[in-house]
């Protein structure tokens, strides 16, 4: 039993000593943004546009849902015209982030990693070696960056999207004065520690999920049944890490 | 097609130096693991050759190709390409020697989000400075040689298997290099292809003075273009030569080999290994 968990404990370090040297080497070769930004935009098109359809209607949904449940919570209290403050800041600070990251992990990462997981099954990264071409430096850092740079302006579209979305069951719906669901939201809103913190944890959540999905692409063992377990894990451990880090960062940003 | 009769399609023809010995395989022992796959191997491979490396599957082909790329670390013995040694040698350095090699891998390795001109651009794109125009011309006349000049605009899906070996042909000599290794140059290729994809790979080195190094058990079309052929099988270097001195060879593995003989000392079998022992043990049976 004893040798069981130390075998585990000491599998699981292996692979975070392997993760943490990706992470580096990735950060090292961050410089393609610079030398060749082209590789770059063509990644966050790639990420970005092609997940732009599910974080909208997600977003749009979480909206109406939030428009719903607010009104019904604040109409006991007779503050029905603070919705749009409530679904704001719900959605800044909390939902938009965290549900645009475990969407991106699904939608985005499990792309990548089977995208990274079939060029090493079709020995196209070996090729690349062969080359004299870098395949971290050409394949996975503009990935890398791509994500990084896609996820708050996804997590912004979410957000926005889902204000609507409690806008159209709020005012248009139900019949709030629309004058106070705005003014509400704007006097309620601050810039840096709701939007800004917002950003940041979605910068962070992009990191993680982009960085698990490239690793797990890269380690997998290049057959079918590899690049598929690699696919599962890629969502799995994105979204526990996700949720891991969004208390972890909400401790450490919302606590005086 | 009309690019293989007119050599000009192959490129400028630099100064080849006959005598350097390009790639040098000096006693070399390769491993997977506890496995050895060749041992003692000696081989080497000049300017302006064509060397053929013959064995039956798994006989250790592919591996001696990884080793001689870096993309395998030897167990023992001295391996140099272009006179520098491979052993220990640092990233900066290994890429600097690949940036003169060519690989055409077993099956392709073609990038399947490029079309057929990007994926012959390719080592264009990330190693030269070249203008678009002028990687234009480069690539249409390498994808003129291998006959798919008017395939280049297809994506990969578009086109065969055998195109698509005749493309990663393309790409793998797109750059002039110095030393190419063909890995199963004629696998998949309608005759015709095959003979011409021969013949180019011989122009190649003619014109070009490179050094090529096909690894294959096709034996027509290797014999006729090769300058040396070296077997390898049963973990060892079996037999060299020139194409007509092995041709008349009564060597028996040599012989069974080259006439597809039943019977004979090739062994049909995998060879045992201490893996599958070990296997054989955590089963209780007998290996």
């Amino acid at each position: 039993m004893l040798g069981t968990i130390g075998d585990f404990t000491r599998r699981q370090l292996v692979v975070l000593g392997q993760l943490a040297r990706f992470f580096v080497q990735l950060l090292m070769r961050s410089g393609v943004l610079f030398k060749r930004p082209r590789l770059v935009i063509q990644q966050v098109h790639f990420i970005g546009n092609y997940s732009l359809l599910i974080i909208a209607v997600s977003g749009l949904f979480v909206g109406f849902v939030l428009g719903l449940q607010g009104y019904y919570t604040l109409n006991r209290y007779g503050s029905e015209e603070a919705l749009g403050l409530l679904v704001a800041l719900s959605l800044v600070r909390e939902l938009g982030p965290v549900i645009t990251a475990l969407l991106f992990a699904g939608r985005a990462g499990t792309s990548l990693t089977a995208e990274i997981g079939l060029m090493k099954a079709g020995e196209q990264l070996a090729a690349m070696e062969v080359m004299a071409v870098d395949p971290i430096r050409r394949v996975l850092a503009p990935r890398f960056l791509g994500g990084i740079i896609a996820m708050p302006v996804l997590a912004a579209v979410f957000s926005m999207v889902g204000i609507i979305g409690g806008w159209i069951v709020g005012v248009v719906l139900i019949g709030i004065d629309t004058g106070a669901f705005w003014s509400q939201m704007q006097a309620g809103v601050d810039v840096f520690d709701d939007v800004l913190n917002g950003v940041i944890k979605s910068v962070v959540f992009g990191v993680a999920v982009t960085l698990i999905a490239l690793f797990e692409g890269w380690q997998c063992k290049p057959t079918p049944e590899g690049v598929s377990r690699a696919t599962t894990r890629t969502v799995v451990a994105g979204s526990l890490v996700v949720l891991g880090l969004d208390f972890v960062l909400t401790a450490l940003m919302f606590s005086n | 097609m009309t690019s293989l009769a007119d050599s000009s399609a192959i490129g400028s023809a630099p100064t080849p130096a006959a005598s350097t010995a390009v790639l040098d395989f000096d006693r070399v022992t390769l491993a997977y693991g506890d496995f050895t796959v060749l041992h003692d191997l000696s081989l080497s491979v000049r300017a302006g050759e064509v060397v053929a490396v013959m064995g039956g599957s798994g006989s250790g082909k592919t591996t001696l190709m990884r080793a001689a790329t870096g993309q395998l670390a030897i167990q023992s013995g001295e391996l140099k390409a272009f006179g520098q040694s491979l052993c220990g040698i640092g990233r900066v350095e290994l890429e600097k020697l690949r940036q003169r090699m060519g690989v055409l891998f077993q099956h392709g390795a073609l990038f399947t989000d490029l079309d057929v001109f990007e994926n012959v651009a390719f080592p264009l794109r990330e190693h030269t400075r070249l203008t678009n125009a002028e990687i234009a011309q480069k690539v249409l006349h390498n994808l003129d040689a291998v006959g798919l000049r008017a395939a280049a605009h297809l994506k990969l899906s578009e086109v065969s298997g055998g195109m698509a070996r005749r493309v990663a042909l393309a790409r793998s000599i797109v750059r002039e290099p110095q030393l190419v290794f063909y890995d199963e140059p004629f696998a998949g290729l309608d005759p015709i292809s095959m003979g011409i994809a021969a013949r180019l790979i011989r122009r190649l080195s003619d014109k070009l003075g490179c050094a090529s190094v096909v690894i294959t058990h096709d034996v027509p079309e290797s014999f006729e273009i090769a300058d040396t052929v070296y077997i390898v099988g049963q973990g060892e270097l079996k037999a060299s030569g020139s194409p007509a001195s092995l041709a008349e060879s009564n060597d028996p593995y040599v012989r069974q080999f080259l006439d597809g003989a039943p019977d004979g000392p090739v062994a049909f079998d995998y060879p045992m290994t201490p893996a599958f022992e070990q296997w054989c043990r955590s089963k209780g049976v007998q290996p």
